[in-house]
């Protein structure tokens, strides 16, 4: 029997990104929350023997356990999902701060095209452009609408970036709050490379503090030193923006913000098409407790928030046969592919010293920012160099051809371990009616719970982007002063085993419409008026870009219709 | 404006870094403050890799060159393939004075060879190659299974134990494990062992040498890698390679 605790206004499930910004915005508003976090707590302190490329990186120290809970996977509905049974494609974070912890912190907004891609698709090419089978679908608000709070998110996150407007994303209100990152020697031969051949590029935002800073909370934390074990890693420095030292600290600060940690959300209990609250497990003692709530927010990251919402048979599940209901509806990913190498016989680089955010990017060939009137695709990329350190047992790259072991091998990742710089690509992700997710009718949770299944492929939209985007990174890495250079044009199928990019979207999207959504721009269920869904599950698809940019600027505007739904008791926000 | 960190052009020192972003360390309310006690731990230690770094594996006599996993056979055989994927040259040592045996013998007797963190709940299919390995079997159980495939198949074929090949021989046998058409395991594929041979090998190489391989920090020093260092905020601008006397995490325990 669950122990029934005293009611709260908020409960907040899940203690990274998301939720760390909604617990800061109602603590500061005064209003009272707790907040559910299923892993352990964490701060800088505990990154004392971070720099271990084995433990951090490869052991995933930070990451969900899988021995309870993982999420299976099948490329088509005709194939037998499996489980993923260890990490790979993506590393799901677990503990306070969530993958927010282990991040990169590439830091974008998503263009105006984004929140509006169907209307503007078909302005431009005609509905006929839309291949069957393709969902695309509005978000329901505007860059414009959300432009004030990337400005607040960034102010937070002290994010860092070049002064003044660039011409191929949506316009700032202000400048970013700190100047860019530094520039290495390979980002200076991309900038020119990519200038000379007429784009437009521009230093990677960066969550990567690239000076000391101060926000408008009262936060002050040092300048990222560069020192090449960011991305999987925590920072010793707290110079990487993430939850345990930009909102949590400011939410506790307050006396308004309980967290409990080790807490591990079961389900959400409601009736009546109102919650009631949740039920979770103390995962050390497994003692089980009923948290009575007025208001219930899903922050637990996407994946985890479709599955909340299934498991708890909140909203109408999505049948892909009919292409009906809207949980589990819309799920996109990230396309990456098509990367160019630039080789250096000549010259070496320091690649093991970098940040996760550091590099120069361009979006000239990023959502419609290019002409699409006789390309067999929609959307696109952001084409990028970044250096984020190169560490030793992940990173060997030798040339095309070279045997994956032996003398040569030995002697020829020796030799090029400093002198290969890749243009990657970033690739956009559009939304398909057979994409989704759902509940797997075979394996289970280390509590007999069934696990979150995925159905998901690449398709011939991606195939060709890639294609596509192969011919912009190869141009430009001829162009960067290389001996020679290589690349890849090709993707096959989408593989659950490397890692791409922890970006999975859709699955309770947001939108005007109760019929193709499950909630509205506020994150606030159709279903249930009380319960507010945070996370890149909103996207209706996902851009060629990282996702946590706009998903704060999401979450600010979320929090603001939250406290309004305090304010007035009940209806929907508009 | 709050100041960079550092602005002197010489390598940074953990006490240079103290002073210098004194504004997140200088009693600021929250965030990155929380960092204090590592900087102020870390001020104490010595600069310079401690004596002996240089010397050569045999010499150092490391007390964790020893087995908690595999038998000597086991641990032989072991030695005598990874020294294959990652031979001794004119670069410097091989996987065998690495202490790559070592290594993986202290891994596979811990959390990573009993998959603790991995899901292991059944039904078992193999699946498709996109869905990854699906076995029932450990890392350390597959090893060892592959371990027996070696000795088995290096007898059949040649007559003589894996360790006893000539060095061709016994890439010949490693290929056909790679390959995995003429050779079948028991309960695991002979691909999937290379795999994890092969991973295993590489991490033997360039983990921290806290973990057993990577003896003096030599597979960090061939291919000019540092290692554990507080900060590249002078080096990441520079042309050229800067070459930098490796540190590993030892360096931070005063
Ligand atoms: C290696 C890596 C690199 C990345 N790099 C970038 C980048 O450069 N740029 C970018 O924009 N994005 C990046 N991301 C993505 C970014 O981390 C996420 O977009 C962001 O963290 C999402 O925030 P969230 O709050 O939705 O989820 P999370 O930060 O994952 O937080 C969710 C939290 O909920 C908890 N939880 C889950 N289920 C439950 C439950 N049932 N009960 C209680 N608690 C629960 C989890 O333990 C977790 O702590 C990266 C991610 C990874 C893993
Ligand atoms: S690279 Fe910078 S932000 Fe990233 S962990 Fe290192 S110091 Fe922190």
């Amino acid at each position: 029997m669950a122990t029934k605790l005293p009611k709260v206004p908020v409960v907040i499930v899940g203690m990274g990104w998301m939720g760390g910004i909604i617990a800061a915005e109602l603590a500061k508003a005064g209003i009272k929350t707790v907040g559910l976090e299923r892993g352990k707590r964490r701060k800088t302190e505990d990154y004392f023997m971070v720099h271990d490329e084995l433990r951090y990186a490869l052991r995933y120290d930070l990451m969900q356990d899988l021995s309870r809970e993982s999420i299976t996977f099948r490329n088509t509905s005709k194939m037998t999902a499996l489980p993923m049974r260890t990490h790979g494609s993506f590393l799901l974070g677990e503990g306070v701060g969530g993958s927010g912890v282990h991040w990169n912190g590439q830091n974008y907004r998503f263009l105006p095209y984004d929140f509006q891609i169907r209307t503007k698709t078909i302005e431009r090419y005609g509905a006929k452009k839309i291949p069957d089978g393709m969902q695309l679908q509005d978000w329901g608000i505007t860059y414009d609408e959300l432009e004030p709070y990337f400005d607040k998110y960034e102010k937070m996150a002290g994010i860092s970036g070049d002064k003044g407007q660039n011409p191929m994303v949506g316009k700032r209100s202000a400048d970013f709050p700190v100047g860019p990152m530094k520039k290495t020697p390979g980002i200076k031969l991309f900038e020119e490379a990519a200038k000379k051949l007429g784009y437009h590029p521009y230093m990677v935002p960066s969550a990567n503090l690239a000076d000391n800073y101060t926000n408008p909370d009262g936060i002050s934390r040092a300048a990222c030193q560069y020192c090449g074990f960011c991305e999987r890693f925590g920072c010793e420095y707290g110079a990487k923006s993430d939850p345990v030292v930009t909102v949590l600290p400011v939410a506790e600060k307050t006396g308004n913000f309980e967290l409990r940690d080790l807490s591990n959300v079961m389900e959400v209990l409601h009736t009546g098409g109102r919650a009631t609250g949740v039920r979770y497990i103390n995962t050390l003692t497994g003692e089980e407790f009923e948290q009575p709530a007025d208001v219930v927010v899903l922050t637990s990251y996407a994946l985890h928030n479709v599955r909340l919402l299934l498991l708890s048979k909140l909203g109408k599940p999505y049948d892909p046969s009919t292409g009906t209901g809207v949980i589990g509806r819309n799920y996109a990913y990230q396309v990456n592919g098509g990367g160019a190498q630039a080789i250096y016989e000549d010259r070496e680089f320091n690649l093991f010293a970098g940040a996760g955010a550091l590099g120069s990017c361009i979006d000239d060939f990023n959502g419609d920012n290019f002409d699409h009137s006789n390309l067999p695709f929609l959307h696109g990329a952001n084409i990028r160099y970044t250096q984020a350190g190169f560490r030793p047992i992940q990173t060997n790259p030798t040339p095309a051809g070279t045997p994956k072991w032996g003398k040569e091998f030995k002697k020829q990742s020796l030799h090029y371990y400093n002198r290969i710089l890749t243009i990657g690509v970033q690739g956009s992700s559009l939304p398909w009616r057979h994409h989704y997710l759902d509940l797997d009718p075979t394996y289970k949770d280390v509590y007999g719970r069934p696990l979150l299944r995925i159905t998901y492929d690449f398709e011939d939209q991606d195939r060709e982007m890639i294609k596509f985007m192969a011919t912009k990174t190869i141009a430009i890495a001829n162009e960067m002063k290389a001996t020679k250079t290589q690349a890849s044009n090709t993707i096959s199928n989408y593989d659950i085993v490397p890692y791409q990019s922890t970006h999975n979207t859709g699955g309770a999207v947001m939108g005007t419409d109760p019929g193709n959504s499950a909630t509205n721009t506020h994150m606030q269920m159709w279903d249930a008026e009380n319960v507010f869904v945070i996370g890149a599950n909103a996207f209706t698809h996902n851009s060629g870009y990282n996702p946590t940019g706009t998903l704060g600027a999401l979450a600010y505007r979320a929090a603001e219709g939250i406290t309004k739904y305090m304010q007035q008791g009940k209806g929907m926000i508009g | 404006m709050p100041t960079t960190p550092n602005k002197d052009s010489k390598p940074m020192s953990r006490r240079a870094f103290l002073r210098n972003s004194g504004l997140a360390l200088g009693g600021v309310v929250l965030g990155g403050a929380f960092g204090t006690a590592i900087w102020k731990d870390r001020e104490e230690q010595p600069q310079e890799a401690p004596p002996g770094a240089s010397q050569t594996p045999a010499a150092s006599g490391s007390y964790q060159d020893a087995l908690m996993f595999f038998n000597q056979e086991q641990f032989r055989l072991t030695e005598a393939a990874v020294e294959r994927i990652y031979p001794e040259d004119e670069h410097g040592p091989g996987a065998k004075k690495l202490g790559v045996a070592y290594y993986i013998d202290h891994q596979l007797a811990g959390n990573w060879g009993s998959n603790t963190k991995d899901y292991m709940m059944g039904p078992f299919s193999p699946g498709e190659a996109t869905q990854g390995y699906q076995g029932r079997l450990t890392r350390a159980s597959m090893f060892l299974i592959g371990l027996n495939g070696l000795k088995d198949y290096s007898q059949k074929t040649y007559g003589k134990a894996f360790p006893e090949l000539e060095e061709a021989e016994q890439d010949e046998v490693l290929k056909a494990f790679e390959k995995g058409d003429k050779v079948k395991l028991n309960g695991t594929d002979a691909p999937s062992f290379f795999k994890n041979l092969r991973t295993f090998t590489l991490e033997g190489v360039y983990a921290d040498p806290m973990y057993g391989g990577n003896k003096d920090m030599q597979g960090w020093k061939m291919r000019n890698y540092p290692g554990n260092q507080m900060s590249y905020y002078d080096q990441i601008e520079k042309d050229g390679l800067v070459k930098l006397e490796p540190k590993s995490l030892r360096d931070h325990m005063a």
